[in-house]
Protein backbone atom coordinates (compact mmCIF):
# COMPACT_ATOMS: atom_id res chain seq x y z
CA UNK A 1 0.00 0.00 0.00
CA UNK A 2 2.87 2.34 -0.73
CA UNK A 3 2.57 4.72 -3.68
CA UNK A 4 5.12 4.61 -6.48
CA UNK A 5 7.77 7.33 -6.07
CA UNK A 6 6.94 10.86 -7.19
CA UNK A 7 8.37 14.32 -6.95
CA UNK A 8 6.54 16.84 -4.75
CA UNK A 9 6.13 20.58 -5.19
CA UNK A 10 4.14 23.10 -3.17
CA UNK A 11 4.18 26.28 -5.27
CA UNK A 12 3.20 29.62 -3.76
CA UNK A 13 1.04 30.85 -6.64
CA UNK A 14 -1.50 29.47 -9.08
CA UNK A 15 0.75 30.59 -11.96
CA UNK A 16 3.68 28.55 -10.64
CA UNK A 17 1.39 25.56 -10.12
CA UNK A 18 0.22 25.72 -13.74
CA UNK A 19 3.80 26.13 -14.97
CA UNK A 20 4.75 22.95 -13.10
CA UNK A 21 1.84 21.07 -14.70
CA UNK A 22 2.88 22.34 -18.14
CA UNK A 23 6.50 21.33 -17.51
CA UNK A 24 5.52 17.73 -16.77
CA UNK A 25 2.50 16.14 -18.48
CA UNK A 26 2.63 13.25 -15.98
CA UNK A 27 2.24 15.61 -13.01
CA UNK A 28 -1.04 15.85 -11.15
CA UNK A 29 -2.65 18.15 -8.60
CA UNK A 30 -3.16 17.35 -4.93
CA UNK A 31 -5.18 19.31 -2.37
CA UNK A 32 -6.70 17.32 0.52
CA UNK A 33 -5.64 14.06 -1.09
CA UNK A 34 -8.57 12.12 0.35
CA UNK A 35 -9.40 10.53 -3.02
CA UNK A 36 -5.99 10.78 -4.66
CA UNK A 37 -3.87 9.17 -1.94
CA UNK A 38 -5.88 5.90 -1.91
CA UNK A 39 -5.59 5.86 -5.72
CA UNK A 40 -1.81 6.27 -5.36
CA UNK A 41 -1.64 3.67 -2.56
CA UNK A 42 -3.36 1.10 -4.79
CA UNK A 43 -1.08 2.22 -7.65
CA UNK A 44 -4.09 2.87 -9.85
CA UNK A 45 -2.19 6.01 -10.81
CA UNK A 46 1.52 6.74 -10.72
CA UNK A 47 2.05 10.44 -11.45
CA UNK A 48 5.63 11.63 -11.75
CA UNK A 49 4.96 14.75 -9.68
CA UNK A 50 2.36 16.00 -7.21
CA UNK A 51 1.66 19.73 -7.31
CA UNK A 52 0.19 20.61 -3.89
CA UNK A 53 -2.19 23.57 -3.77
CA UNK A 54 -1.80 24.06 -0.01
CA UNK A 55 0.17 27.31 -0.32
CA UNK A 56 -1.78 28.79 -3.23
CA UNK A 57 -3.75 31.80 -1.94
CA UNK A 58 -7.39 32.56 -2.62
CA UNK A 59 -8.74 29.02 -3.00
CA UNK A 60 -10.18 28.57 0.49
CA UNK A 61 -13.09 31.02 0.49
CA UNK A 62 -16.83 30.52 0.67
CA UNK A 63 -18.63 33.54 -0.78
CA UNK A 64 -22.39 33.96 -0.34
CA UNK A 65 -24.15 36.66 -2.33
CA UNK A 66 -26.94 37.59 -4.73
CA UNK A 67 -25.36 35.52 -7.48
CA UNK A 68 -25.33 32.40 -5.31
CA UNK A 69 -22.62 30.48 -3.49
CA UNK A 70 -19.01 30.39 -4.62
CA UNK A 71 -16.83 27.66 -3.16
CA UNK A 72 -13.07 27.90 -3.59
CA UNK A 73 -11.42 24.70 -4.74
CA UNK A 74 -9.66 24.15 -1.42
CA UNK A 75 -12.81 24.60 0.70
CA UNK A 76 -13.10 21.50 2.86
CA UNK A 77 -16.27 19.61 3.72
CA UNK A 78 -15.76 20.76 7.28
CA UNK A 79 -15.79 24.41 6.15
CA UNK A 80 -19.16 23.86 4.46
CA UNK A 81 -20.53 22.12 7.56
CA UNK A 82 -19.39 24.97 9.81
CA UNK A 83 -20.63 27.85 7.62
CA UNK A 84 -23.99 28.83 9.10
CA UNK A 85 -24.85 31.08 6.13
CA UNK A 86 -25.25 28.00 3.96
CA UNK A 87 -28.23 26.80 6.02
CA UNK A 88 -30.30 29.35 4.10
CA UNK A 89 -27.98 30.16 1.20
CA UNK A 90 -27.84 26.52 0.05
CA UNK A 91 -29.59 23.97 2.30
CA UNK A 92 -29.39 21.26 -0.37
CA UNK A 93 -25.59 21.56 -0.45
CA UNK A 94 -25.38 21.34 3.34
CA UNK A 95 -27.60 18.28 3.47
CA UNK A 96 -25.70 16.48 0.72
CA UNK A 97 -22.29 17.23 2.22
CA UNK A 98 -23.38 15.63 5.51
CA UNK A 99 -23.28 12.33 3.59
CA UNK A 100 -19.66 12.70 2.43
CA UNK A 101 -17.44 9.97 3.86
CA UNK A 102 -16.43 10.18 7.53
CA UNK A 103 -15.47 12.83 10.06
CA UNK A 104 -11.71 12.61 9.47
CA UNK A 105 -12.09 12.71 5.69
CA UNK A 106 -14.48 15.66 5.89
CA UNK A 107 -11.74 17.46 7.82
CA UNK A 108 -9.39 17.28 4.81
CA UNK A 109 -11.33 16.50 1.64
CA UNK A 110 -11.92 19.44 -0.69
CA UNK A 111 -14.43 20.76 -3.23
CA UNK A 112 -11.92 20.84 -6.07
CA UNK A 113 -10.62 17.38 -5.29
CA UNK A 114 -14.09 15.85 -5.37
CA UNK A 115 -14.93 17.54 -8.68
CA UNK A 116 -11.63 16.52 -10.27
CA UNK A 117 -11.86 12.94 -9.00
CA UNK A 118 -15.39 12.65 -10.47
CA UNK A 119 -16.57 9.54 -8.67
CA UNK A 120 -20.09 8.76 -10.00
CA UNK A 121 -21.23 8.13 -6.41
CA UNK A 122 -19.84 11.39 -4.99
CA UNK A 123 -22.24 13.92 -3.53
CA UNK A 124 -20.74 17.24 -4.63
CA UNK A 125 -20.55 16.45 -8.36
CA UNK A 126 -24.21 15.39 -8.08
CA UNK A 127 -25.18 18.68 -6.44
CA UNK A 128 -23.17 20.63 -9.03
CA UNK A 129 -24.94 18.92 -11.93
CA UNK A 130 -28.39 19.08 -10.34
CA UNK A 131 -28.03 22.80 -9.58
CA UNK A 132 -26.59 23.81 -12.98
CA UNK A 133 -23.42 24.96 -11.25
CA UNK A 134 -20.39 26.32 -13.07
CA UNK A 135 -16.84 25.10 -12.59
CA UNK A 136 -13.95 27.46 -13.20
CA UNK A 137 -10.62 26.08 -14.36
CA UNK A 138 -7.36 27.92 -14.93
CA UNK A 139 -4.67 26.55 -17.20
CA UNK A 140 -1.83 27.65 -19.44
CA UNK A 141 -4.32 29.01 -21.98
CA UNK A 142 -6.16 31.05 -19.35
CA UNK A 143 -9.39 30.62 -17.39
CA UNK A 144 -12.56 28.96 -18.59
CA UNK A 145 -15.90 28.27 -16.96
CA UNK A 146 -17.81 25.09 -17.73
CA UNK A 147 -21.31 24.00 -16.77
CA UNK A 148 -21.16 21.04 -14.41
CA UNK A 149 -23.41 19.02 -16.74
CA UNK A 150 -20.69 19.21 -19.39
CA UNK A 151 -17.76 18.75 -17.02
CA UNK A 152 -18.22 15.10 -16.07
CA UNK A 153 -17.77 12.66 -18.95
CA UNK A 154 -17.72 9.28 -17.19
CA UNK A 155 -16.41 7.45 -14.14
CA UNK A 156 -13.37 9.37 -12.83
CA UNK A 157 -13.35 11.33 -16.11
CA UNK A 158 -13.83 15.02 -16.78
CA UNK A 159 -13.01 17.55 -19.48
CA UNK A 160 -10.23 19.00 -17.31
CA UNK A 161 -6.95 19.19 -19.21
CA UNK A 162 -3.70 18.05 -17.59
CA UNK A 163 -2.47 21.63 -17.14
CA UNK A 164 -5.74 22.93 -15.68
CA UNK A 165 -6.53 23.53 -12.02
CA UNK A 166 -10.08 23.85 -10.71
CA UNK A 167 -10.35 27.12 -8.82
CA UNK A 168 -14.05 27.56 -8.04
CA UNK A 169 -17.51 26.04 -8.02
CA UNK A 170 -20.37 28.51 -8.47
CA UNK A 171 -23.82 27.38 -7.38
CA UNK A 172 -26.63 29.64 -8.65
CA UNK A 173 -28.73 31.67 -6.21
CA UNK A 174 -31.06 29.63 -4.00
CA UNK A 175 -34.45 31.30 -3.39
CA UNK A 176 -35.97 31.21 0.08
CA UNK A 177 -39.10 29.12 -0.47
CA UNK A 178 -37.65 26.48 -2.74
CA UNK A 179 -38.69 22.87 -2.05
CA UNK A 180 -35.84 20.38 -1.93
CA UNK A 181 -34.59 17.01 -0.74
CA UNK A 182 -31.47 14.91 -0.77
CA UNK A 183 -31.84 11.16 -0.27
CA UNK A 184 -29.00 8.70 -0.40
CA UNK A 185 -28.67 5.01 0.33
CA UNK A 186 -25.36 3.50 1.40
CA UNK A 187 -24.74 0.28 3.25
CA UNK A 188 -23.18 2.09 6.20
CA UNK A 189 -22.88 5.76 7.08
CA UNK A 190 -20.04 7.27 5.11
CA UNK A 191 -19.87 4.49 2.53
CA UNK A 192 -20.13 5.22 -1.16
CA UNK A 193 -23.71 5.82 -2.24
CA UNK A 194 -25.33 2.84 -3.94
CA UNK A 195 -27.69 5.51 -5.24
CA UNK A 196 -28.66 9.05 -4.34
CA UNK A 197 -31.20 11.61 -5.50
CA UNK A 198 -30.94 15.41 -5.24
CA UNK A 199 -34.12 17.23 -6.09
CA UNK A 200 -35.55 20.74 -5.92
CA UNK A 201 -38.33 22.80 -7.45
CA UNK A 202 -40.08 26.11 -7.01
CA UNK A 203 -43.85 26.50 -6.89
CA UNK A 204 -46.36 28.74 -8.59
CA UNK A 205 -49.26 30.27 -6.67
CA UNK A 206 -51.36 27.16 -7.23
CA UNK A 207 -48.65 25.01 -5.59
CA UNK A 208 -47.70 23.50 -8.92
CA UNK A 209 -44.11 22.47 -9.55
CA UNK A 210 -42.03 25.01 -11.44
CA UNK A 211 -38.57 24.39 -12.89
CA UNK A 212 -37.85 21.02 -11.23
CA UNK A 213 -34.29 19.73 -11.08
CA UNK A 214 -33.73 16.04 -10.36
CA UNK A 215 -30.22 14.60 -10.24
CA UNK A 216 -28.92 11.10 -9.61
CA UNK A 217 -25.61 9.80 -8.23
CA UNK A 218 -24.34 6.26 -7.73
CA UNK A 219 -26.79 4.59 -10.08
CA UNK A 220 -25.13 6.03 -13.19
CA UNK A 221 -21.68 6.30 -14.75
CA UNK A 222 -21.57 10.04 -14.01
CA UNK A 223 -23.81 12.46 -12.12
CA UNK A 224 -26.71 13.47 -14.32
CA UNK A 225 -30.15 15.03 -14.35
CA UNK A 226 -33.22 12.94 -14.99
CA UNK A 227 -34.85 15.10 -17.68
CA UNK A 228 -37.81 12.82 -18.25
CA UNK A 229 -38.71 13.00 -14.58
CA UNK A 230 -38.32 16.78 -14.62
CA UNK A 231 -40.67 17.09 -17.60
CA UNK A 232 -43.18 14.87 -15.85
CA UNK A 233 -43.10 16.95 -12.67
CA UNK A 234 -43.21 20.36 -14.30
CA UNK A 235 -46.52 22.19 -13.95
CA UNK A 236 -48.21 19.61 -11.76
CA UNK A 237 -49.02 19.52 -8.06
CA UNK A 238 -47.20 16.85 -6.07
CA UNK A 239 -49.73 14.17 -5.13
CA UNK A 240 -49.65 10.39 -4.77
CA UNK A 241 -50.23 9.80 -8.48
CA UNK A 242 -47.40 12.08 -9.49
CA UNK A 243 -45.03 10.58 -6.94
CA UNK A 244 -45.77 7.11 -8.32
CA UNK A 245 -45.34 8.19 -11.93
CA UNK A 246 -42.10 10.06 -11.19
CA UNK A 247 -40.61 7.11 -9.31
CA UNK A 248 -41.42 4.75 -12.17
CA UNK A 249 -40.05 7.17 -14.77
CA UNK A 250 -36.80 7.57 -12.81
CA UNK A 251 -36.29 3.81 -12.61
CA UNK A 252 -36.82 3.50 -16.35
CA UNK A 253 -34.66 6.46 -17.31
CA UNK A 254 -31.44 5.48 -15.60
CA UNK A 255 -28.81 3.12 -16.98
CA UNK A 256 -27.36 1.77 -13.74
CA UNK A 257 -24.07 -0.07 -13.40
CA UNK A 258 -23.87 -3.55 -11.94
CA UNK A 259 -21.22 -4.04 -9.29
CA UNK A 260 -20.33 -5.85 -6.10
CA UNK A 261 -22.88 -3.85 -4.09
CA UNK A 262 -25.96 -3.98 -6.29
CA UNK A 263 -27.31 -5.23 -9.59
CA UNK A 264 -29.21 -3.30 -12.23
CA UNK A 265 -32.70 -4.26 -11.04
CA UNK A 266 -31.86 -3.41 -7.43
CA UNK A 267 -30.50 0.01 -8.38
CA UNK A 268 -33.59 0.78 -10.47
CA UNK A 269 -35.85 -0.13 -7.54
CA UNK A 270 -33.67 1.89 -5.19
CA UNK A 271 -33.78 4.98 -7.38
CA UNK A 272 -37.59 4.72 -7.57
CA UNK A 273 -37.76 4.57 -3.78
CA UNK A 274 -35.36 7.50 -3.35
CA UNK A 275 -37.32 9.64 -5.82
CA UNK A 276 -40.49 8.83 -3.92
CA UNK A 277 -38.90 9.73 -0.58
CA UNK A 278 -37.40 12.90 -2.05
CA UNK A 279 -40.74 14.12 -3.38
CA UNK A 280 -42.45 13.41 -0.07
CA UNK A 281 -39.71 15.22 1.85
CA UNK A 282 -39.71 18.18 -0.53
CA UNK A 283 -43.51 18.49 -0.40
CA UNK A 284 -43.34 19.13 3.33
CA UNK A 285 -42.55 22.78 3.86
CA UNK A 286 -39.69 23.24 6.26
CA UNK A 287 -37.59 25.94 7.76
CA UNK A 288 -33.97 25.85 6.83
CA UNK B 1 14.37 13.17 -0.05
CA UNK B 2 12.77 16.29 1.36
CA UNK B 3 13.22 18.04 4.68
CA UNK B 4 9.99 18.65 6.63
CA UNK B 5 9.52 20.62 9.81
CA UNK B 6 6.43 20.56 11.98
CA UNK B 7 5.30 20.63 15.60
CA UNK B 8 4.80 17.17 17.07
CA UNK B 9 3.11 17.00 20.46
CA UNK B 10 4.34 20.46 21.34
CA UNK B 11 7.93 20.04 20.16
CA UNK B 12 9.45 21.09 16.84
CA UNK B 13 10.65 18.14 14.76
CA UNK B 14 12.66 18.03 11.57
CA UNK B 15 12.82 14.95 9.39
CA UNK B 16 14.01 13.83 5.96
CA UNK B 17 11.41 11.86 4.03
CA UNK B 18 10.63 10.61 0.58
CA UNK B 19 7.70 12.60 -0.84
CA UNK B 20 5.63 9.42 -1.08
CA UNK B 21 5.90 8.63 2.63
CA UNK B 22 2.60 9.20 4.40
CA UNK B 23 2.48 10.96 7.72
CA UNK B 24 1.75 7.75 9.66
CA UNK B 25 4.92 6.03 8.44
CA UNK B 26 6.86 9.22 9.15
CA UNK B 27 5.54 9.33 12.73
CA UNK B 28 6.17 5.64 13.36
CA UNK B 29 9.31 4.80 11.41
CA UNK B 30 11.21 8.08 11.35
CA UNK B 31 10.09 9.73 14.60
CA UNK B 32 9.53 6.46 16.52
CA UNK B 33 6.13 7.53 17.80
CA UNK B 34 4.49 4.14 17.47
CA UNK B 35 1.26 5.01 19.30
CA UNK B 36 -0.28 5.82 15.93
CA UNK B 37 -1.43 2.49 14.50
CA UNK B 38 -1.75 1.56 10.85
CA UNK B 39 -4.53 -0.75 9.82
CA UNK B 40 -5.59 -0.41 6.22
CA UNK B 41 -3.35 2.33 4.77
CA UNK B 42 -6.07 3.56 2.44
CA UNK B 43 -8.38 5.58 4.62
CA UNK B 44 -10.95 3.04 5.75
CA UNK B 45 -10.16 1.90 9.31
CA UNK B 46 -9.38 5.12 11.20
CA UNK B 47 -6.68 3.55 13.40
CA UNK B 48 -4.07 6.07 12.22
CA UNK B 49 -6.12 9.17 13.10
CA UNK B 50 -4.01 12.07 14.38
CA UNK B 51 -4.89 15.72 15.01
CA UNK B 52 -3.46 18.20 12.49
CA UNK B 53 -4.02 21.89 13.19
CA UNK B 54 -6.87 20.96 15.51
CA UNK B 55 -8.72 18.64 13.14
CA UNK B 56 -8.79 14.83 13.30
CA UNK B 57 -7.35 13.45 10.05
CA UNK B 58 -6.14 10.11 8.78
CA UNK B 59 -2.37 10.11 8.79
CA UNK B 60 -2.30 7.44 6.05
CA UNK B 61 -4.18 9.89 3.76
CA UNK B 62 -1.75 12.74 4.26
CA UNK B 63 1.80 12.90 3.00
CA UNK B 64 4.47 13.73 5.54
CA UNK B 65 5.64 16.56 3.26
CA UNK B 66 2.15 18.08 3.53
CA UNK B 67 2.65 18.47 7.29
CA UNK B 68 5.22 21.23 6.75
CA UNK B 69 4.49 23.99 9.29
CA UNK B 70 1.55 22.11 10.82
CA UNK B 71 0.82 21.28 14.44
CA UNK B 72 0.44 17.53 14.84
CA UNK B 73 -0.87 15.78 17.94
CA UNK B 74 -0.74 12.00 18.25
CA UNK B 75 -2.05 9.76 21.01
CA UNK B 76 1.30 10.26 22.77
CA UNK B 77 0.51 13.96 22.96
CA UNK B 78 -2.85 13.65 24.67
CA UNK B 79 -1.36 13.30 28.14
CA UNK B 80 1.78 15.05 29.30
CA UNK B 81 2.65 12.77 32.19
CA UNK B 82 1.98 9.24 33.41
CA UNK B 83 -1.58 10.01 34.46
CA UNK B 84 -4.44 9.09 32.17
CA UNK B 85 -6.52 11.91 30.70
CA UNK B 86 -10.22 12.05 31.61
CA UNK B 87 -10.98 10.57 28.18
CA UNK B 88 -8.55 7.72 28.72
CA UNK B 89 -9.89 7.17 32.23
CA UNK B 90 -13.41 6.91 30.82
CA UNK B 91 -12.22 4.39 28.20
CA UNK B 92 -10.73 2.27 30.99
CA UNK B 93 -13.80 2.54 33.20
CA UNK B 94 -16.21 1.57 30.43
CA UNK B 95 -14.04 -1.19 28.95
CA UNK B 96 -13.95 0.78 25.72
CA UNK B 97 -11.01 -1.25 24.46
CA UNK B 98 -10.00 -4.86 24.37
CA UNK B 99 -7.13 -5.56 21.98
CA UNK B 100 -6.33 -1.85 21.81
CA UNK B 101 -5.42 -1.65 18.16
CA UNK B 102 -8.10 0.91 17.26
CA UNK B 103 -7.76 2.82 20.54
CA UNK B 104 -5.26 5.52 19.47
CA UNK B 105 -7.55 6.46 16.58
CA UNK B 106 -10.61 6.39 18.81
CA UNK B 107 -8.91 8.62 21.40
CA UNK B 108 -7.57 11.18 18.94
CA UNK B 109 -10.89 11.34 17.08
CA UNK B 110 -12.91 11.72 20.30
CA UNK B 111 -10.45 14.27 21.69
CA UNK B 112 -10.66 16.44 18.56
CA UNK B 113 -14.45 16.13 18.53
CA UNK B 114 -14.97 17.02 22.19
CA UNK B 115 -12.47 19.87 21.99
CA UNK B 116 -14.58 21.45 19.24
CA UNK B 117 -17.96 20.17 20.36
CA UNK B 118 -17.98 19.50 24.12
CA UNK B 119 -21.76 19.03 24.04
CA UNK B 120 -21.80 16.40 21.28
CA UNK B 121 -24.68 14.00 21.86
CA UNK B 122 -24.57 10.22 21.36
CA UNK B 123 -25.68 10.51 17.71
CA UNK B 124 -22.97 13.04 16.94
CA UNK B 125 -20.36 10.91 18.69
CA UNK B 126 -21.46 7.84 16.73
CA UNK B 127 -21.30 9.83 13.52
CA UNK B 128 -17.79 11.14 14.25
CA UNK B 129 -16.55 7.68 15.24
CA UNK B 130 -18.22 5.96 12.28
CA UNK B 131 -14.94 6.11 10.39
CA UNK B 132 -13.11 4.17 13.11
CA UNK B 133 -13.40 0.40 13.00
CA UNK B 134 -13.30 -1.66 16.21
CA UNK B 135 -13.58 -5.44 16.05
CA UNK B 136 -13.68 -6.08 19.80
CA UNK B 137 -16.06 -3.86 21.70
CA UNK B 138 -19.21 -3.54 19.63
CA UNK B 139 -18.79 0.26 19.98
CA UNK B 140 -21.33 0.75 22.78
CA UNK B 141 -18.73 1.09 25.55
CA UNK B 142 -16.72 3.49 23.38
CA UNK B 143 -19.70 5.79 22.92
CA UNK B 144 -20.45 5.56 26.66
CA UNK B 145 -16.86 6.50 27.50
CA UNK B 146 -16.87 9.50 25.16
CA UNK B 147 -20.22 10.65 26.56
CA UNK B 148 -18.81 10.51 30.08
CA UNK B 149 -15.62 12.34 29.11
CA UNK B 150 -17.60 15.33 27.84
CA UNK B 151 -17.61 16.85 31.33
CA UNK B 152 -13.85 17.36 31.17
CA UNK B 153 -14.11 19.35 27.92
CA UNK B 154 -16.70 21.91 29.05
CA UNK B 155 -15.36 25.40 28.60
CA UNK B 156 -14.74 26.89 32.02
CA UNK B 157 -15.62 30.43 30.92
CA UNK B 158 -19.21 29.37 30.23
CA UNK B 159 -21.75 31.25 32.35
Amino acid sequence: MKPAPFEYQAPATLREAIDLLVSDPEATVIAGGQSLIPVLAFRLAAPSMLVDLRRVPGLGNIAVGESGVRLGARVRWRDIEHDRRLATAHPLLREAIAHVAHYQIRNRGTVGGSLAHADPAAELPGIAVTCDAEITLVGAAGARTIRAGEFFTGPLSTVRQADEIITELHLPFWPEHRRWAFQEFAQRQGDFAVAGIALFYDQDRYSRVRDPHVGVIGACNRPQRLRKVEVLLNGRAVDEDLIREAAAAAAQTIDPPEDFHAGVAYRRALVATLVERSLRTAAQARGS
Amino acid sequence: MMRVMFQLNGKPVEVEVEPRMHLADCLRDELRQTGTHLGCEHGVCGACTVIVDGAAVRSCLMLAVQAEGCTVVTVEGLSTDDALTPLQTAFRKHHALQCGFCTPGMLTTAHALLTEEPDADADRIRSALSGNLCRCTGYIPIVEAVLEARAAYQKTDKP
